[in-house]
C-alpha cells in the first residue's frame, strides 16, 4: 500500500503516454483532472493486488471516446458519483475499490481522479497493459469475465446501465451511447473480484507507468550511453525507424480517429520510408513496404530529442520521430488474446508474429 | 533598396539596415523608452546616421518585439480581463486557468463557464445561455474591464456561438471593448486554445502602444516608402492591423528572430543559442539552420499553449535583473528587471538598484558605466550572485541539450556580458560579429507567407489532389505577398473533418513562406 500524490501523477502521466501506443489521448487533460481531484480530496491509496481480499468487489473506471473529443469537452465532474451510485444500486454490493481499465494515455489518470473524489482505494492493475480502442479488448475477456453490467454517464447528466450477451455487444452498445452523447462518456465495466484481478489482471501496471515516467524524466542524465540507447534500454523498446513526418491522413469515423502517418527517413534511415496505421492507437508499422510490427505489440512514436511520446492526435507535418516497438503482455500472444486484438481483428491481412522476430531486432 | 529591422526589447531597441544581398550595413543599440516611440526614433536616427544611406531607399521596415513575452513573463502591464467559456455542463472539471501560477491568475477579474459549446459533429452541447452571457458582460462593464476572452468547446469545428457571444459582448459593453475569440487564435485542444486567447486578451494595450509607436516613428523620420511589417512566432511577417488584433502571435518572435539571426551571423548550423536581453534570457536550439520546433505544447511564462513555436526555454534573467540578498544570506537574481530604466536605476549609472550588470562590472567581467559606484558591493555577495546566474543558465542549457555530450553555444544579445565565461555543457562558445543585434537581423530577414484556408469536399476532389492544389495556391499567395518564388516552402498543412457538413467536407489549411523580395 502506498499513496499517489501530485509528483506520482506527473510521472504516471509521462509513462502512460508511452504505454498509450499513440492512443489513449495525451495524458495532459487526465493529469489536470487528477491533480485537481488530489488537491481537493487528498492523495489516493494505491493497493497491490495481493493486498486485496479474494471476494472484494472492484469497479474499474474509464473514459470512453475519441481523445480529440476529450481534449475539447473534458469532464463535467459529476459523472463519477452518478456512475458508482447506479452500480451499487444495480448490484446491491458495496464497492471495495476502483482500478484503471487501460494503463495507456489519459485513462491511466481518470481513475485516480475518480478514486480521490469517491474516497476509494485504487488497485495497481489494469486489464490491457497498454491502451486499446475497444472495451472487449481486455484480459478479463480472455478470462471469461463479463463486461456487464456496464454503466455510462455523460457530462450532461444522462446515465444508463445495461447487460449484454457478449463483451463485443457491450462495446457495440456502449459505442452507440457514446456517439449519441457527443463522442465521450464516463464508464464503469467488468466489475470483478479480488480473485479475478489476481488471475487475469496486468498486475503492477500503475507502478510500471510511474517508473517509465521517472526514467523518461531522467533520460538526459545518463552519462555512459546516448539518450537514445538509454531510452531503448529502460523501456525495453526496439527501434524500428527514425524520420520526419511528411503526411498525416486522418478521419473520425464512429467514435474513433483513424489514420496513417507517413515518415521519411533521416540520419541512418535516410533514403527509406515508413508508415504507421492507427485506429486511436497505432496498429502496424511498415518500413520500405514490409510490416515490422503489429498489434498487440505496442508501437509508439517518440520525439527524437526529448523521447516524449507523440500521440496520434498530435502528429504534425515536419516533426522528427523515432518509431519504437514494445512487447505486449504475454496473455495477448495466446490464441484467445490474438482473436481479440491480433492484426486480423483490425483488418490487417497478416498473421501475428512477435515483434522480437518480426522486426529482426529492429533497425540496425 | 534596403531592409530595416528593428527589435524592441525590454531594455534596448536595436536597429539594423541590410542590403538586398543581406549584408549588414549598420547595426546600433538604443535604450528602449517607456512610450516605445522615442526609443524607436532614437534607434532610427542613429542607424540612419551610421549607415549614411538615403532613407527613401528603405523599402521594408520590420519590427520584432519581445514586449508581449516580457509582459507575460514579468506579469506587467497586462490588462484586466474577463474570461467566458461556452461549454457547461461539459468541461467544468477543468476550469479556465486551472494550472496557471497564482501571480498571473490575478489578471482575471471574473471567469465563468456558461451553458453552450458544440459536440464534435457541430450539434450543440447546450444552447448558448445568452442571459448568462449578458449578465457576465454587464458585470464586466460595471467593474471597468474592457477586454474579454471567449472560448467554446469545439469552436474550431463551429464558431457560431463564439461569434454570437462576441456580438452580445459588443451590445452590452460597447464597440470599444476588445474581444478575443478562441476559434480565431488557436487550434484543437480547448485548454491550450483558451490559454492563448486569455493571453491575447491581456495584451491589447501593449500591442496598441508598440504598433502606434513604430508607425509614428517611421513617419516622423521621413521613412515614407517602406512597407511596415511585424514579426510573428513562426518567423514570418504580419501587417500592423493583424498584429493589433492578434498580439499573441508576436510572442516568441524574439527567440525565432534571434535563433535565425544567430545562425545567419555565425554560419553555425547546429548549436544552442543563448540570447541574453535586459529582462529575459532565451535558450533555443538551431538544428540544420532552422530553430528546433517544440513538440506538442509550448509554455510561455508558465502558461501552456498550442502554437507552433521554436523550442525555447525563457528565464527571467538579463542585464537589468534585480539582485537581492535575503535575510538568510542567499542571493537571488531576477525574475524582475529594471528593464529600460537600466541606465537610470543600475548602480553603475548612479542609480539605487543592484542589477546583474552591476555584478558583472563588480567582478571585472564588463566595463559599463562607472566602476567605482559598485566597489562597495561585497565580493562574497557578487560571487553568490554570479553563481546564481550560472545555475540558472546551466540548468536551462541542460534542459535543451540533445544528449549528455557538450554542445556548441552561440551567445547573442546585449546582456550576454553577465554570463560567466565557462559554462558547463558548452564545448565552445561563439560570439559572432553584430552579436548584440541578432534579433533585429533575424527580424529583417523574416519570411513572408501566404495562408490558404478553405472547405473542400474530399468526395468531389480526392484528398491527395486537394492538398496538392491547396499547396500550390498557398505558394502562389506567398509569392503574391512578395516572396521570392524559389525560396517558398510549405510550413504548415492541416485538415480537419467537418462532420456537420454534407459529404466528406474538410477544413484545409496550408501555409507557405519564402524570403521577401527586396
Amino acid at each position: 500500500m502506498r499513496k499517489i500524490g501530485i509528483p506520482e501523477v506527473e510521472d504516471i502521466a509521462r509513462g502512460a503516454a508511452l504505454l498509450g501506443a499513440g492512443g489513449g489521448g495525451d495524458p495532459y487533460i487526465g493529469r489536470l483532472v487528477a491533480i485537481g481531484a488530489i488537491k481537493e480530496c487528498g492523495p489516493v491509496t494505491l493497493l497491490d493486488p495481493e493486498e486485496v481480499p479474494d471476494d472484494a468487489f472492484i469497479v474499474p473506471f474509464a473514459m470512453m471516446g475519441a481523445p480529440t473529443v476529450l481534449c475539447e469537452k473534458m469532464v463535467g465532474g459529476d459523472e463519477y458519483k452518478a456512475l458508482f451510485e447506479i452500480v451499487a444500486n444495480h448490484t446491491g454490493k458495496k464497492v471495495f475499490a476502483t482500478m484503471p481499465m487501460e494503463a495507456g494515455g489519459l485513462n491511466s489518470l481518470f481513475p485516480v481522479a475518480a478514486a480521490a473524489r469517491l474516497g476509494l482505494p485504487l488497485i495497481d492493475c489494469d486489464s490491457m497493459g497498454r491502451a486499446f480502442p475497444e472495451l472487449q479488448m481486455a484480459t478479463f475477456t480472455i478470462g471469461g469475465i463479463s463486461a456487464s453490467p456496464i454503466a455510462l454517464a455523460d457530462e450532461k447528466g444522462n446515465t444508463v446501465i445495461f447487460d449484454t450477451i457478449t463483451n463485443k455487444w457491450s462495446e457495440e452498445l456502449a459505442r452507440a451511447v457514446t456517439m449519441s452523447c457527443g463522442g465521450s462518456v464516463a464508464v464503469t465495466l467488468y466489475n470483478v473480484t479480488g480473485k479475478q484481478i489476481k488471475d487475469y489482471g496486468v498486475k503492477g501496471i500503475v507502478t510500471r507507468s510511474q517508473q517509465l515516467g521517472a526514467a523518461m524524466r531522467n533520460v538526459k542524465n545518463v552519462t555512459d550511453k546516448t539518450p537514445e540507447e538509454s531510452f531503448l534500454e529502460f523501456s525495453e523498446g526496439i527501434k524500428l525507424f527514425k524520420g520526419k513526418i511528411v503526411d498525416v491522413l486522418r478521419e473520425t469515423r464512429g467514435a474513433f480517429n483513424f489514420g496513417k502517418v507517413v515518415v521519411e527517413g533521416i540520419g541512418e534511415c535516410k533514403g527509406h520510408s515508413a508508415f504507421v496505421e492507427f485506429q486511436n492507437e497505432n496498429l502496424s508499422a511498415t518500413v520500405d513496404g514490409e510490416i515490422v510490427a503489429t498489434t498487440p505489440d505496442l508501437i509508439t512514436l517518440v520525439d527524437t530529442e526529448t523521447f516524449n511520446p507523440v500521440p496520434t492526435d498530435a502528429l504534425k507535418y515536419g516533426k522528427r520521430v523515432m518509431i519504437v516497438g514494445l512487447k505486449c503482455f504475454d496473455m495477448w500472444r495466446t490464441p484467445k488474446g490474438l482473436e481479440l486484438v491480433g492484426p486480423r481483428y483490425f483488418g490487417i491481412d497478416t498473421d501475428y508474429e512477435p515483434i522480437e522476430t518480426r522486426s529482426k531486432g529492429g533497425w540496425k | 533598396m534596403y531592409k530595416l529591422g528593428i527589435d524592441v526589447g525590454g531594455t534596448n531597441t536595436d536597429a539594423v539596415i541590410i542590403d538586398e544581398e543581406y549584408n549588414v550595413i549598420a547595426d546600433i543599440k538604443n535604450p528602449t523608452s517607456d512610450d516605445i516611440y522615442s526609443g524607436i526614433v532614437g534607434a532610427l536616427k542613429n542607424v540612419l546616421d551610421v549607415s549614411g544611406i538615403d532613407k527613401t531607399k528603405i523599402g521594408q521596415a520590420m519590427l520584432g518585439t519581445t514586449q508581449c513575452t516580457n509582459a507575460i513573463v514579468e506579469r506587467k502591464n497586462l490588462a484586466k480581463i474577463g474570461i467566458l467559456r461556452l461549454g457547461a455542463p461539459a468541461t467544468r472539471a477543468v476550469p479556465p486557468m486551472v494550472d496557471w501560477e497564482e501571480d498571473i491568475k490575478e489578471i482575471c477579474v471574473r471567469k465563468e463557464i456558461v451553458r453552450g459549446g458544440y459536440e464534435y459533429d457541430g450539434r450543440e452541447i447546450a444552447p448558448l445561455d445568452e442571459e448568462a452571457c449578458k449578465e457576465f458582460f454587464a458585470d464586466m462593464k460595471a467593474k471597468g474591464v474592457n477586454s474579454i476572452a471567449i472560448s467554446g468547446a469545439f469552436s474550431t469545428v463551429r464558431n457560431d456561438q463564439e461569434l454570437r457571444a462576441a456580438e452580445l459582448c459588443r451590445e452590452v459593453m460597447g464597440d470599444d471593448v476588445h474581444i478575443s475569440i478562441s476559434s480565431e487564435i488557436g487550434s484543437m485542444g480547448l485548454v491550450e486554445r483558451e490559454n492563448a486567447t486569455i493571453l491575447n486578451a491581456a495584451l491589447w494595450q501593449i500591442a496598441e502602444k508598440f504598433t502606434e509607436g513604430f508607425a509614428q516613428s517611421l513617419a516622423d523620420e521621413g521613412i515614407n516608402n517602406a512597407k511596415i511589417y511585424l514579426s510573428q512566432n513562426d518567423g514570418t511577417l504580419m501587417t500592423v492591423e493583424h498584429a493589433r488584433k492578434y498580439p499573441i502571435l508576436t510572442v516568441a518572435c524574439g527567440p525565432t528572430n534571434s535563433i535565425r539571426g544567430a545562425s545567419y551571423l555565425s554560419k553555425i548550423e547546429n548549436a544552442i543559442v543563448i540570447d541574453v536581453g535586459g529582462t529575459t534570457t532565451d535558450i533555443g536550439v538551431i538544428q540544420n539552420s532552422f530553430p528546433r520546433e517544440s513538440s506538442v505544447a509550448v509554455t510561455i511564462g508558465g502558461v501552456r499553449t498550442n502554437f507552433r513555436m521554436p523550442d525555447v526555454v525563457s528565464i527571467g534573467l538579463g542585464g537589468g535583473s534585480i539582485v537581492r540578498e535575503k535575510e538568510d544570506g542567499t542571493v537571488t537574481v531576477g525574475p524582475d528587471s529594471v528593464g529600460y530604466a537600466l541606465t537610470k536605476k543600475a548602480l553603475v549609472f548612479g542609480g539605487d538598484t543592484m542589477t546583474a550588470t552591476d555584478i558583472a562590472v563588480r567582478l571585472g567581467m564588463a566595463d559599463i558605466g562607472d566602476r567605482s559606484l559598485v566597489e562597495n558591493i561585497p565580493q562574497e555577495l557578487a560571487k553568490k550572485a554570479i553563481e546564481a546566474i550560472r545555475t540558472m543558465v546551466e540548468d536551462a542549457i541542460d534542459a535543451m541539450k540533445l544528449s549528455s555530450d557538450d554542445s556548441d553555444v552561440i551567445l547573442v544579445g546585449g546582456g550576454s556580458v553577465i554570463l560567466p565565461g565557462k559554462l558547463e555543457g558548452a564545448s565552445q562558445t561563439v560570439k559572432p560579429d553584430h552579436f548584440g543585434c541578432a534579433n533585429a537581423i533575424g527580424s529583417a530577414i523574416s519570411k513572408v507567407s501566404g495562408t490558404l484556408e478553405k472547405l473542400i469536399n474530399y468526395d468531389d476532389i480526392p484528398r491527395d489532389e486537394a492538398i496538392k492544389q491547396a499547396k500550390e495556391e498557398a505558394v502562389k499567395m506567398a509569392v503574391e505577398a512578395g516572396a521570392v518564388a524559389e525560396t517558398v516552402e510549405i510550413i504548415e498543412v492541416e485538415d480537419v473533418p467537418l462532420q456537420y457538413y454534407p459529404g466528406n467536407t474538410n477544413r484545409v489549411k496550408v501555409k507557405a513562406a519564402g524570403e521577401l523580395k527586396a
